[in-house]
């Protein structure tokens, strides 16, 4: 589904790569925590998966495409596959919950009459069934981070990929948001989400990913954000190999 | 449903930066319509040549008692030089380029200057032993004049062989000269106008920058979310090209056919049909320049 083969990404004018020698397989239906300091290259991780960015080396597939090969012509037909959800919900604030999530298919060309019958769809997929006609504003941050996944979605992507979605709700509503996300993760989307959150990955026990610095520290299948297995990493030059509790 | 979208769109668009729009409009309308008047100057100009250089004739000039010029020595053409000279006229060899020539002695010609310069204070000061006699030659081709000057310059009693047109260029060159300025006014203008175009559609998209970045991410076509944008620069320069097209329209109809044509009748100006010859190319010039220049500006915004 998602493969990084010793993907570096380098910034211009940073010297330090956001993305270091990564190694990575994500399989088709997995639910993927990506955890780490701010800076560690979740976001880099997930813009390279969506194409935003260049790997500096490496090769990226996904969906079985080489994303090196991806003219850029061709990009915008490659995200269709992919829904994104970010912290900041990102929603159009003059338009409606409808529209919001109606917006998606009219700028990739779809009939209205496939608009209106997926698009409350969507709505009831998240539970904002009879909401479309609010406007954003008047919605509460969990609402409106619903709204998001919806538009997301809308348009039955096999990847859903989340940039901190609870970053900003309350640990109540992120519950309810990670249900969703789980939901959604059970009908058969791949499901990569970035956060900082210790609570939800530790209860929900899925594959964990951790980033130090750009390198993957760890990768664990039903593992908590703190790793419960010592990890031993390869001797430095400086000092005797290090074992991390 | 799509095309409904895209053409909302530009309204909105339009609405949001209504100042910088006008600002568009009136740009390209001032600079299509340099463009415009420069285009009628220059068909002007060819319309005058021919017009002008049809009825241009060779003057050869005769020695006089006061000139020391060519192969004068302040000696009057004697009656044997100047039949020298219309013998070549004569000969097989000029008579084929000369439709018709005729000459002018003193009395003529001083007769031709008072008439000329009457009421001028030159005309009671000049003799008629002052005038400089002369053949005057109507060629076949008036490209020609060279041929005649070749001849009969260097015949003894032959003062000079001057071609009109000489005069006449010196016009046209001024007349040139002003078509060129107006050319490079206009391309100043234009690039003005493409600067404006490129500035107000970056505006435009920056003011959209959220909807923009939403569309990328669901993954929009790039021609989806250029066109528009490229639309509404579209519809900016249009609406400039059309003024402009009607100026100089208005130009010809009122100011060269009304007043230009009254006042100079003898000449040959431009006509309506001229002017609606060149709207078009204004129009097309117009949304060209606006198509380019807002798909440059907006190409940013859909780099991946």
């Amino acid at each position: 589904m998602i493969r990084f083969d010793e993907v570096t990404k380098v910034y211009r004018g940073n010297a330090r790569p956001a993305l270091n020698a990564v190694d990575l397989e994500i399989l088709a239906g997995e639910f993927v925590f990506l955890v780490g300091a701010s800076g560690s290259g979740k976001s880099s991780f997930l813009r390279l998966v969506l194409k935003e960015e260049r790997p500096s080396s490496g090769q990226i597939h996904v969906l079985g495409q080489d994303l090196g090969r991806i003219s850029s012509r061709k990009v915008p037909y490659f995200r269709r596959n992919l829904g994104v959800v970010f912290q900041d919900f990102r929603l159009l604030p003059n338009k409606t919950v409808f529209d919001n999530v109606a917006f998606t298919l009219q700028v990739i060309g779809k009939s209205k009459g496939f608009i209106h019958e997926a698009v409350p769809d969507a709505l009831a997929t998240v539970g904002l069934d009879g909401k479309g006609g609010r406007f954003p504003h008047e919605l509460s941050g969990g609402e409106q981070q619903r709204v998001a996944i919806a538009r997301a979605v809308v348009n039955k992507p096999s990847i859903l990929l989340a940039d901190e979605p609870t970053g900003n709700l309350d640990p109540a509503t992120s519950d309810g948001i990670m249900t969703l996300l789980q939901r959604i993760n059970a009908n058969g989307t791949t499901v990569v989400m970035a956060t900082h959150d210790v609570g939800i990955v530790d209860r929900l026990q899925r594959r964990v990913v951790e980033l130090i610095g750009g390198r993957i520290v760890r990768d664990e299948r039903g593992g908590s954000y703190t790793q419960t297995v010592p990890i031993v990493r390869a001797p430095s030059p400086f000092g005797p190999a290090e074992v991390t509790p | 449903m799509r095309l409904g979208l895209v053409l909302s769109e530009v309204g909105q668009g339009l609405r949001r930066n209504l100042s910088m729009v006008v600002s568009v409009v009136l740009v390209t309308f001032i600079s299509l319509t340099f463009v415009g008047t420069a285009i009628l100057l220059q068909s002007q100009i060819t319309q005058m040549k021919t017009y002008w250089y049809d009825r241009a004739q060779v003057a050869v000039y005769f020695c006089t008692d006061f000139t020391t010029a060519g192969s004068c020595d302040q000696q009057a053409a004697t009656d044997d030089q100047i039949a020298a000279v219309e013998a070549q006229l004569q000969s097989a060899t000029l008579a084929p380029f000369i439709d018709a020539y005729y000459f002018e002695d003193q009395e003529l010609a001083f007769q031709n200057f008072q008439d000329q310069f009457a009421g001028n204070a030159i005309a009671s000061l000049v003799t008629p032993e002052l005038m400089t006699e002369a053949f005057w030659v109507n060629l076949v081709d008036p490209e020609q004049s060279q041929i005649l000057s070749d001849a009969l310059a260097g015949l003894a009693g032959v003062e000079s062989v001057v071609d009109q047109r000489s005069y006449l260029d010196q016009i046209f060159a001024i007349l040139n000269a002003s078509s060129l300025t107006a050319v490079g006014i206009a391309a100043l203008m234009l690039v003005a106008a493409a600067l404006l175009i490129a500035t107000t559609i970056r505006l435009s998209a920056f003011s959209r920058r959220r909807e923009l970045g939403i569309m990328r991410l669901v993954g929009a076509s790039n021609r989806f979310i250029q066109t528009p944008f490229v639309l509404e620069g579209v519809v900016a320069a249009l609406l400039g090209s059309l003024l402009a097209g009607g100026a100089v329209i208005g130009i010809v109809h009122f100011f060269v056919q009304g007043y230009l044509t009254q006042t100079l009748p003898g000449t040959s100006f431009v006509t309506i049909d001229d002017a609606l010859l060149v709207a078009p190319v204004l129009l097309a010039a117009g949304v060209l320049l606006a198509a380019l220049a807002s798909n440059v500006a907006i190409s940013r915004y859909l780099r991946v």
